[in-house]
């Protein structure tokens, strides 16, 4: 393990030489928030910030984006041949990301990464990308990491890991990547691994401390599917929904996509535009049939993805990574932590009601 | 707990616990500071969660589309409108509704609010006339005056238009000089600055549609951006798709939008989607002196016909 310094007074610099061989991509002040979007050369990441209110994955999986095109005109070669556009696969660097928004891109990861398929626009984005988070040293009231699997300082998915620590940062190299991009930058002073990595663990230690919220997922695991979907909390959580899509477009860990296509003149283009599993529309087939045309049924569906579907299908935790986002912005404040909670802590009245299907089959 | 909150418990628990009413519809408190659930009570000791602050800023009229129990449902002067509004539209007929109308001094405008503060605002309390906030290193009393929410600086109808019972005394209706000050800015832009103030405006939308959701006005079946086919709009986030939603939207709300500001509190972005709804206000205002959801016997303007119109066009 290696640990770098970086004094404060050299990190634009480095930044700057960076740029050469990576496009950067950081957290900016924009009207009242961050986001997370590619820097101009005099643009650096605002390192002060806390939480973006969109999550980096769009570095990876724009909201909108072509994947393919194709023209209608007869006198040129690729005539109603659908062809990838051009796509920028340089290296590319994302500087100050989150330790949970990292660990988000491994989960979105398992989606597009799988043995069967690989997603060609998502792969070859996260092959050229190389991930520089920054340690939350003061979390926020919302941030509930640590029982998400993740924390202020978690390492999963990074490449480098910064800890401020106030004149200088300490860089912990955790990959390949991580190694060759501190090289590029010029950041090549070595601290001693030891007292380094000490100073950083008391520093997440006190972190971790001043994470004031926590969701309880031990139990969701033991619980059979139809024991929770038949819960009667759902009403309930269900009836201030408003069905838009504020949850699934802050979350760093929803992955569900739309396609598309436009045509313009002679030129079509295939898009893929982020989807959200809470309006009607997502489900309706083109036979009018809707599996989830009720509200309830939507909600239920989102929760039982996250904190159920998602770690039986692929024994990783829950597909949320307590960064608070949707906590913050749904404009209804359902609150995903008391829904886990509730999840978690739920007892069906009788046994007997526990994973049975009741009734006839229709 | 205060006057308000505590007679909305009394009446929403006197209405179920005598089955006046099957539900009731109001809020009650949010899990972070300054927020508040849309909630709906069966029982009476569901009735006892429901609160009132100046948090209370989502439409409650939103959520009675196609319901058909007997309702009860609390109203500020806002709601009342839209639930007017509702009335003429066939939404939903007034025998099915109990109203406990809220006579309102005002929401305020929480992005405001936060925008004083450096750090993250971790504790919100509230006074009759001020509030008190906290962060990890300060705390401080600001007056709810200074900071209410732009369409309730400009409101002159904060008591509920119809109401079977109040939560409160009436409060004086404010005379605003010029309600159309902020639109009267945009107007007076050139034609170039116009362009930029759009584009800027919607610069962050991310068509999650919230403010179409929020909207006690939106309840088509099928909202025309969502249609296949044919499609009307790109679903990208191409800027003359994000515009035409935006407008078009706007453009069904003519003589219809209450200036709740639900969409606003909605918006995820703190996009200030009344700069278009607005604007219409102002021309429906001007050309037909009306105002929406003021009463339950006239139709909104540009749902009517007159066989005296002035107008030849429509002859």
């Amino acid at each position: 393990m290696e640990i770098i310094k970086i004094k404060k007074s050299d990190w634009a610099g480095g930044i700057d030489k960076s740029r050469k061989t990576y496009h950067l991509f950081g957290p900016v002040k924009h009207k009242n928030h961050h986001i997370f979007r590619q820097l101009e050369n005099n643009i650096y990441p605002d390192m002060e910030y806390m939480s973006s209110v969109l999550s980096p994955k769009s570095v990876l999986f724009p909201q909108s984006q072509k994947i393919l095109v194709t023209s209608a005109d007869a006198s040129g070669k690729a005539c109603h041949i659908f062809t990838p556009p051009e796509q920028d696969h340089t290296p590319r660097a994302v500087i100050g990301i989150r330790p949970c928004d990292a660990k988000a891109v491994q989960l979105v990861k398992l989606n597009f990464d799988t043995k069967e398929y690989q997603d060609p626009y998502w792969c070859s984005a996260f092959e050229a990308t190389t991930f520089v988070g920054l340690a939350v040293n003061t979390p926020s009231v919302l941030d509930f990491s640590t029982s998400a699997g993740s924390g202020p300082f978690a390492q999963e998915g990074l490449d480098v890991l910064l800890v401020d620590c106030k004149d200088h940062y300490l860089a912990k190299i955790l990959s390949q990547k991580g190694k060759e991009f501190l090289n590029t930058a010029g950041f090549n002073e070595k601290e001693d691994p030891k007292a380094a990595d000490q100073v950083i663990q008391q520093m997440k230690i006190s972190a971790e401390k001043a994470i004031c919220s926590v969701i309880q997922t031990q139990h969701l695991k033991k619980k059979t599917v139809l024991e929770l979907y038949e819960a009667p909390f759902w009403e309930d959580i269900a009836f201030s929904c408003i069905s838009c899509g504020t949850c699934a477009y802050v979350c760093p860990t929803c992955w569900c996509f739309d396609i598309q296509d436009e045509t313009q003149g002679k030129t079509a283009v295939r898009f893929r535009n982020w989807d959200t599993c809470m309006p009607a529309l997502f489900t309706r087939h083109s036979s009018g049939h809707n599996p989830r045309g009720e509200k309830i049924q939507r909600v239920r569906q989102r929760f039982m993805h996250k904190l159920k579907y998602f770690d039986d299908k692929y024994d990783q935790g829950i597909m949320c990574i307590g960064c608070g986002r949707c906590v913050e912005k749904c404009p209804v404040n359902i609150d995903i932590r008391d829904i886990c909670n509730l999840m978690n802590a739920y007892k069906p009245e009788k046994e007997s009601d526990a994973g049975e299907i009741k009734g006839e089959i229709k | 707990m205060n006057t308000i909150t505590k007679n909305i418990q009394e009446l929403a628990v006197s209405l179920l616990r005598d089955k006046t009413v099957d539900i009731v519809i109001g809020f009650k408190s949010g899990t972070v500071p300054m927020s508040s659930v849309p909630f709906v009570a069966k029982t009476t000791e569901q009735a006892r969660t429901f609160i009132w602050d100046t948090h209370c800023r989502l439409n409650l009229a939103n959520y009675l589309t196609g319901r058909k129990e007997k309702i009860g449902i609390i109203a500020k002067g806002c709601d009342s409108r839209n639930i007017a509004n509702h009335i003429i539209e066939n939404k939903i007929s007034r025998e099915q509704l109990h109203i406990i109308g809220v006579p309102c001094s005002g929401m305020v405008d929480k992005v405001k609010i936060a925008s004083e503060f450096t750090e993250e605002i971790i504790e919100y309390t509230e006074q009759p006339d001020s509030f008190v906030v906290k962060t990890a290193s300060q705390t401080k009393t600001l007056l709810k005056k200074d900071y209410l929410r732009a369409n309730c600086s400009t409101c002159m109808h904060p008591n509920p238009v119809i109401y079977d019972q109040l939560a409160a005394d009436r409060v004086t209706e404010p005379l605003i000089e010029n309600q159309f000050a902020d639109v009267n800015r945009i107007e007076a832009l050139s034609r170039d600055e116009k362009w930029q103030h759009f584009d800027d405006l919607l610069q962050d939308c991310i068509r999650c549609y919230a403010c179409r959701n929020a909207c006690p006005l939106c309840y088509c079946p099928t909202c025309f951006v969502d249609e296949s086919d044919p499609q009307w709009v790109g679903k990208g986030t191409d800027t003359t798709d994000i515009r035409t939603f935006h407008f078009l939207r706007a453009y069904h709300c003519a003589g219809r939008c209450t200036d709740c500001g639900a969409c606003v509190e909605a918006c995820p972005m703190d996009i200030n989607v009344r700069d278009f709804t607005r604007k219409l206000n102002k021309d429906v205002f001007d050309m037909y002196g009306w105002e929406a959801g003021l009463d339950i016997k006239n139709r909104p303007p540009l749902d009517t016909f007159n066989p005296d119109d002035p107008d030849e066009f429509i002859k």
